[in-house]
């Protein structure tokens, strides 16, 4: 009994040391900038001054707005696109298939500091600078969706295809109609990490956009709090990280299973 | 007739991939290859100098201490990650009530992004009004210098990134402890085995492919550090906080030195491939023993 009690005492001091900094952020961002320097728990009046300011300097909302069409453009190519090659590479016979197979293994473990230079400049030459399709188009693939279509898809019966190839589906009949109805959890996981993953980035578009009405959201945040304009007002700063939260904050404790399943099942197929 | 076709559209459906990796794979690591050994800004014609940039490398101190600075947040981070991790895992891992709440609590910081958590911390580790060091004084301890102090800075950065990716080893160990049959425990209490012997005999290799993935994903996110120190310090104070891709970055997009930063690049690169493959290598001869 009292095993049990020191176990749930440690737990729930874990937990508060995970979330309490959290809702402190909120709860400053929603102080008069005054009583910021001592707050703990929750100041004396709540206020959106610092919300104001915020929408007031930068465009926060349009940075939304782009940061959720890069996100789901880049989520929705890598879903087409990625299945494809998988479904080539688990169902499909042609030469030099296990090569590509061993290309796509290497590519994943090529760290990204090698080609970050020569990208950015790649992007300069095609004069995608300040534009989306650099934001997009370098992560519409990624080896690791690919490997995860390929797994997913090869435990699916054959029977399924060839009863499909007589009824006179083409492959991309049966890919999209046949197989992804049958490969729910391997969509869902792929789709989540791929939107959290881009949704989350940042040294990229640091790098290839300039323009503020084009930039995504956590660029525009970090930007204003290394540049000068948040003018060292603390309140400002964070109310412009709590609306940076707020989105996957929501999408998380909708799908927290989800999130947790994808996330983990990510990790140990490395 | 039919094989052939079969053949052509394997090639088609696998073709966005090949132009993928022609583009944005393939010819940026040529490129890299052939821009060591030049100057060039982008704007001016290449110019061709040789070895100069290995050169350059070699006594870069900044290179150097950048490494270093990867080096102090591994041996931090990697350790800490591991004990925090299991510790809790094993506490999720007892026969309790509200497990669910308790995982989405510890997970929470994983999926908010590092620019958030960067933000929040700068805060927390504030030195004069920040929770931390007012918590510090109101038990009676000194203040803490956590982004000012050049010893300090890096392990303050490690300790916020355990933070924030440690619920997900949570998750991983928790998987891992779970997948022990009970009744390796049961005999174990047959035998009369303490605690301690069954953690070393049962429960620790039963989660080491969990132990030696944390330390590879480590590694490979103490080398891809960038936005934490970005915000919080500009890589600061003393270059204690500098880390390869923050300097990379400051090389290729402060300067406009495209040689010097794909050769730091490439170099990083390498490091990091060999360190993880001495990793692989150490974890097989230990779990093929």
């Amino acid at each position: 009994m009292i095993k049990k009690l020191i176990i749930y005492c440690f737990l729930i001091i874990g937990s508060v040391m995970f979330v309490y900094p959290f809702f402190w952020m909120v709860s400053a961002s929603l102080s008069p900038e005054n009583e910021l320097s001592h707050l703990t728990f929750l100041p004396s009046v709540l206020t959106l001054q610092s919300y104001k300011q915020v929408l007031e300097k930068i465009p926060i909302i349009r940075s939304f707005l782009n940061s959720l069409f890069v996100s789901l453009s880049i989520t929705a190519g890598v879903l087409i696109f990625s299945s494809m090659v998988g479904y080539a590479l688990s169902r499909l016979r042609f030469r030099g298939r296990q090569l590509i197979f061993y290309v796509i293994i290497f590519t994943m473990t090529l760290p990204f500091q090698i080609t970050l230079i020569p990208q950015y400049i790649l992007m300069v030459k095609f004069t995608w600078i300040d534009t989306f399709l650099s934001l997009i188009v370098p992560y519409l693939l990624n080896s690791f969706a690919i490997i995860m279509f390929r797994q997913y898809f090869m435990s699916i019966p054959q029977d399924l295809i060839d009863a499909a190839r007589i009824d006179g589906c083409n492959e991309l009949q049966i890919l999209y109609r046949i197989l992804w109805p049958n490969s729910v959890p391997a969509l869902i996981t792929v789709g989540i990490i791929t939107f959290m993953a881009s949704w989350n980035e940042v040294l990229w578009p640091l790098i290839v956009i300039r323009n503020e009405k084009l930039m995504t959201m956590p660029q525009l945040v970090t930007l204003f709090a290394v540049g000068g304009r948040a003018e060292s007002q603390l309140g400002a700063k964070l109310a412009s990280a709590t609306l940076l939260a707020i989105p996957i904050v929501l999408a998380y404790v909708f799908f927290q299973r989800y999130f947790i399943q994808s996330m983990a099942s990510s990790g140990l197929k490395e | 007739m039919k094989l052939r076709l079969k053949n052509v559209t394997g090639y088609l459906m696998i073709s966005p991939y090949l132009i993928h990796f022609l583009v944005f794979v393939a010819f940026p690591v040529t490129f890299s290859l052939l821009l060591m050994f030049h100057r060039w800004n982008i704007i001016s014609p290449m110019e061709f100098i040789g070895l100069n940039n290995f050169y350059r490398l070699v006594h870069d101190v900044y290179f150097w201490r950048s490494i270093l600075n990867t080096l102090v947040f591994l041996v931090i981070h990697v350790p800490l990650q591991i004990m925090v991790a299991l510790f809790f895992a094993e506490l999720l891992n007892q026969n309790i009530r509200l497990r669910g709440f308790f995982r989405a609590a510890f997970f929470l910081p994983v999926v908010v992004s590092g620019v958030v958590v960067t933000m929040l911390w700068e805060q927390l580790y504030g030195y004069d009004t920040g929770l931390l060091n007012r918590l510090l004084v109101s038990i009676g301890l000194q203040k803490i210098g956590w982004l000012v102090s050049p010893q300090i800075a890096m392990p303050a950065i490690a300790l916020m990134a355990t933070w924030k990716n440690v619920g997900l080893y949570i998750i991983l160990f928790l998987v891992g402890l779970q997948s022990v049959p009970s009744h390796y425990y049961e005999a174990a209490d047959l035998e009369g085995a303490s605690h301690w012997q069954k953690f070393w005999h049962i429960t620790f290799p039963s989660i080491n492919p969990t132990i030696f993935m944390v330390v590879i994903l480590s590694t490979i996110g103490g080398f891809s550090l960038f936005i934490e120190p970005y915000i919080m310090t500009g890589g600061g104070p003393l270059n204690s906080t500098l880390s390869a891709v923050l300097y990379i970055y400051k090389q290729g997009f402060f300067y406009y030195h495209m040689g010097y930063a794909a050769t730091l690049g490439f170099f990083f690169a390498v490091i990091i491939l060999s360190v993880v493959a001495l990793q692989k290598r150490f974890i097989e001869k230990e779990t093929g023993a």
